[in-house]
């Protein structure tokens, strides 16, 4: 009930008009960052922070809010009208959003995306309102051990992205994997795979090879086929709008979508990607036409796209409640928060209690917003599929190149960027899924720097991954999830026999 | 998507605008105006300490324009390497880096070094800060010292980027507790977001970062702080430094400001008095409150000492770490 009176002094100050202006400022911002490919949301409030300095503390971390939320919904409409995932977290909506998108569905993708934001943004913000202090007790107690058998649980669900041939599949996650270990390594500073590149130091960065192998391997694939076959998407087919058959599709994976994103977004490094991948299998798994994955189911992108946008409300659990920030751009809103002398922390409810739920107010009200925004502009934006293909593949070219500059003014970034291009190229040219290399350029770090702590902590005794009820029962899901169908075949066979 | 595109485009014909500026009418009265690189991607330390120069110089008028630039990288050491050929002999163009920077340039074996640039102040300096989980039974750092004498690797560290400052003091206090600074057990996590998480659910032994970022928790009661390792107690908290606990240890996060190689020794005396001006400006006092960072001003020639020193130092404590040959 006290959570509820402090909901309701939230949206007092929420409904303020300066406040609102400030919300309506950042979900328009957010939108557009997110829309391009490498100006994230974290970049966008970066820059913004100086400019803010002198601005009301309130106002300006709900702009800061409704940036997050808006960049992940813009992150969508790239990938799935392009295929070009603005960020990492987009990459799994860009499988199933941009087939849909090609066989005229581009409008009920966009619409069922926008809407299951809306859907996931709502119920997780009612999760941070009020379940966040409970939350958090579980996820300070999420250990590397933990973290590393959730990651075991997603490497076996890429399986799921992997397309016709388990074969080159898995060549494609090494090439990730492969990628993944490029850079400083985090646990011991020393270079991996840099050959003296001092740019290579930092590692390889998601979105550019996420861009590359999407954006410009497809805008090269179409272009070689354009002399002689040349391709002719469909903009619109039948509806724009979700039909009874979508919404009725549509539901229950945003439902399971939240189920996955805010849990694991509040985890201290759970991220938004892992939700979104775990999402997909599940859908897939569940779906009553699975064969229908692959060439534009609308649950494969229902799912993942609710997922993502719970896991940012998610985030803002441990910021707000411990003063963790968990991913950029977290971090950087907690750089805001010290900006105007807040400490966010156990504290900061009690001490600041008309700003925390202010905010916590303002993401409703963004999340309204940004679905008004939205909805209207999914007309506009399925028109884009109507321009002609030369057109709008120089414009992809023109718009990840910018994008990759943007993030990082670098020669070499964008080589590489050219790069993955070429090597997203050759992939589709030979028939190699694009997904899993993105998969496991970002699991593979993640998975060996929290197998490494684990056995760091526990002075190099495996036997810690299976001692912690956590850890033991994610791996005793995956050992199943792996061994399951390979049963499930096997009884099937064993049945036919013994009929 | 052509609206953002126009406002795009808006965007890059104003930054090119700035880029080009009208070049500094060389009259010594007019204020001049400065570019500062951040070695360092936006938002973090070394970019924060930039913008708020910037802001803070254009306030009280020492410079007509600042423009902060963000070359990231390896632990600033690609943006080293570019400000060593762009910055060379010029008279208004500045560097903001750390002790950071000092690691990484030795871990890395990079090319450039802080040699070759020219020191011009030192800015801040935060001090870092020891913790143990609330119902830990180490209540003090002499049970700290203890068991790491007992037992070296089971001491669980936790702290921020393997080499950098939160490594260093993990080291240089099993050190001088008397063990093998090689054998620390440092769980490097990637921001004190993490680490903080590890802390507080009791899975390592102790843990280091800034003392801003612990703050909240150590109020709250979370958290113990057992020493702070500056050289001074912080204002206002009542933490003891180390030194005052008899281990003879101090680190601190500094920051300092930094010109190109080869710039005359007047351009040197202008930007040094430049900066003087505005550390010692009401403003900057204001920024530095506001951050909650430690004033650790000193001019360029006590700075160009201090720094000679700090490289001997993490030099030595990154080789026994095995981070530098």
């Amino acid at each position: 009930m006290d959570s509820l009176l402090a909901l309701g002094h939230g949206f007092v100050v929420a409904f303020e008009p300066t406040n609102l202006l400030f919300a309506a400022i950042g979900v328009v911002l957010g939108t557009a960052v997110g829309v391009l490919p490498g100006i994230g949301p974290a970049l966008t409030v970066a820059l913004l922070l100086p400019v803010t300095f002198k601005l009301d503390p309130g106002g300006s971390l709900i702009m800061f809010a409704g940036i997050y939320y808006g960049g992940m919904y813009g992150g969508s409409t790239t990938a799935i009208l392009l295929n070009t995932p603005g960020e990492s977290a987009s990459v799994v909506t860009a499988l199933e959003g941009n087939q849909m998108a090609r066989s005229g569905r581009g409008g009920p993708a966009l619409a069922t995306a926008a809407i299951g934001s809306f859907v996931a943004g709502t119920i997780a913000t009612f999760g941070l309102a009020f379940l966040a202090p409970v939350l958090v007790r579980l996820a300070v107690n999420f250990g590397p051990w933990d973290y590393f058998a959730l990651m075991v649980l997603a490497f076996v669900t890429v399986s799921a992205t992997f397309g016709s041939s388990p074969l080159r599949g898995l060549t494609s996650l090494a090439l990730g994997l492969t990628l993944g270990i490029v850079g400083i390594d985090q646990l011991t500073g020393r270079a991996r795979l840099t050959f003296g590149v001092p740019q290579l130091f930092d590692g390889i960065e998601v979105t550019t090879l996420a861009v590359g192998l999407f954006a410009i391997g497809e805008a090269l694939y179409v272009a070689s086929r354009h002399l002689y076959a040349p391709e002719k998407p469909i903009p619109v087919k039948g509806s724009l709008w979700m039909t009874r058959e979508d919404w009725r599709r549509s539901w229950k994976p945003w439902l399971r979508g939240v189920g996955f994103g805010f849990p694991i977004g509040a985890l201290p490094a759970g991220g938004a990607e892992i939700p979104t991948f775990l999402s997909y299998t599940t859908e897939r798994r569940l779906a009553k036409n699975p064969e229908e994955f692959g060439r534009g189911a609308i649950e494969g992108v229902a799912g993942p796209e609710a997922a993502n946008n719970a896991s940012a409300a998610g985030t803002l659990v441990p910021l707000l409640t411990l003063g963790l920030p968990t991913s950029a751009t977290a971090a950087i809103m907690l750089a805001g928060f010290q900006q105007y002398g807040l400490q966010p922390g156990p504290l900061l409810f009690t001490k600041e209690p008309a700003l925390v739920w202010g905010l916590i107010a303002s993401l409703f009200i963004a999340n309204t917003m940004l679905i008004i925004l939205n909805l209207p502009l999914i007309g506009i934006w399925v028109r884009l599929l109507a321009i002609p293909l030369p057109w709008l593949y120089a414009g992809i070219l023109v718009f990840a190149a910018m994008g990759t500059i943007a993030s990082d003014p670098s020669v070499v970034e964008l080589a590489m960027l050219v790069g993955f291009g070429i090597i997203g190229f050759l992939m589709r040219r030979y028939d190699h899924p694009i997904a899993p290399a993105v998969v496991g350029l970002i699991l593979g770090p993640m998975a060996d720097n929290q197998l490494r702590r684990s056995l760091q902590m526990s002075l190099g005794d495996p036997m810690i991954l299976l001692q912690n009820p956590g850890s033991a029962t994610l791996l005793a899901i995956a050992a199943l999830a792996l061994v399951a169908p390979v049963l499930l075949k096997g009884l099937e066979r064993f049945q036919a026999q013994e009929d | 998507m052509m609206l953002v595109t126009r406002r795009r485009i808006t965007l890059a014909i104003g930054a090119g605008l700035l880029l080009a500026g009208v070049p500094a009418a060389a009259e010594a009265q007019t204020p001049p105006e400065l570019k500062i690189m951040a070695p360092a991607g936006a938002g973090g330390g070394w970019d924060t300490a930039a913008r708020s120069l910037q802001q803070v110089m254009t306030a009280i008028g020492v410079a007509k324009s600042v423009q902060v630039t963000n070359v990231p990288g390896a632990g600033g050491t690609v943006g080293l390497a570019q400000f060593v050929t762009k910055a060379s002999g010029k008279p208004d163009e500045l560097m903001v880096a750390g002790i950071t920077l000092v690691g990484a340039i030795i871990s890395n074996q990079s090319p450039v070094t802080l040699k070759q640039v020219t020191p011009i102040a030192r800015l801040t300096g935060d001090p870092l800060v020891i913790v143990v989980p609330a119902n830990s039974p180490i209540k003090t750092v002499a049970d700290l010292t203890a068991a790491i004498k007992k037992d070296v690797a089971g001491t669980i560290w936790a702290g921020g980027s393997a080499g950098g400052a939160d490594h260093i003091l993990a080291a240089l206090v099993t050190k001088a507790a008397g063990a093998d600074p090689g054998r620390t057990n440092y769980v490097a996590f990637s921001g004190g977001g993490e680490a903080l998480a590890a802390m507080l659910g009791r899975r390592v032994t102790a843990g280091v970062s800034g003392y801003g970022e612990f703050q909240g928790q150590i109020e709250a009661g979370a958290l113990r702080a057992l020493a702070v390792s500056s050289p001074e107690r912080l204002a206002g908290v009542n933490v003891p430094t180390l030194k005052e606990l008899g281990v003879d240890v101090e680190v601190v996060n500094w920051r300092g400001i930094f010109a190109g190689p080869n710039i005359t020794a007047e351009d040197q005396k202008k930007l040094s008095t430049l900066v003087e001006t505005t550390l010692k400006s009401p403003q900057w006092a204001e920024v530095l409150k506001a951050r909650g960072w430690s004033d650790y001003y000193a001019p360029a020639a006590e700075f160009t000492t201090f720094l000679a020193s700090e490289q001997t130092r993490v030099q030595e404590i990154l080789k026994s770490l095995g981070l530098a040959k």
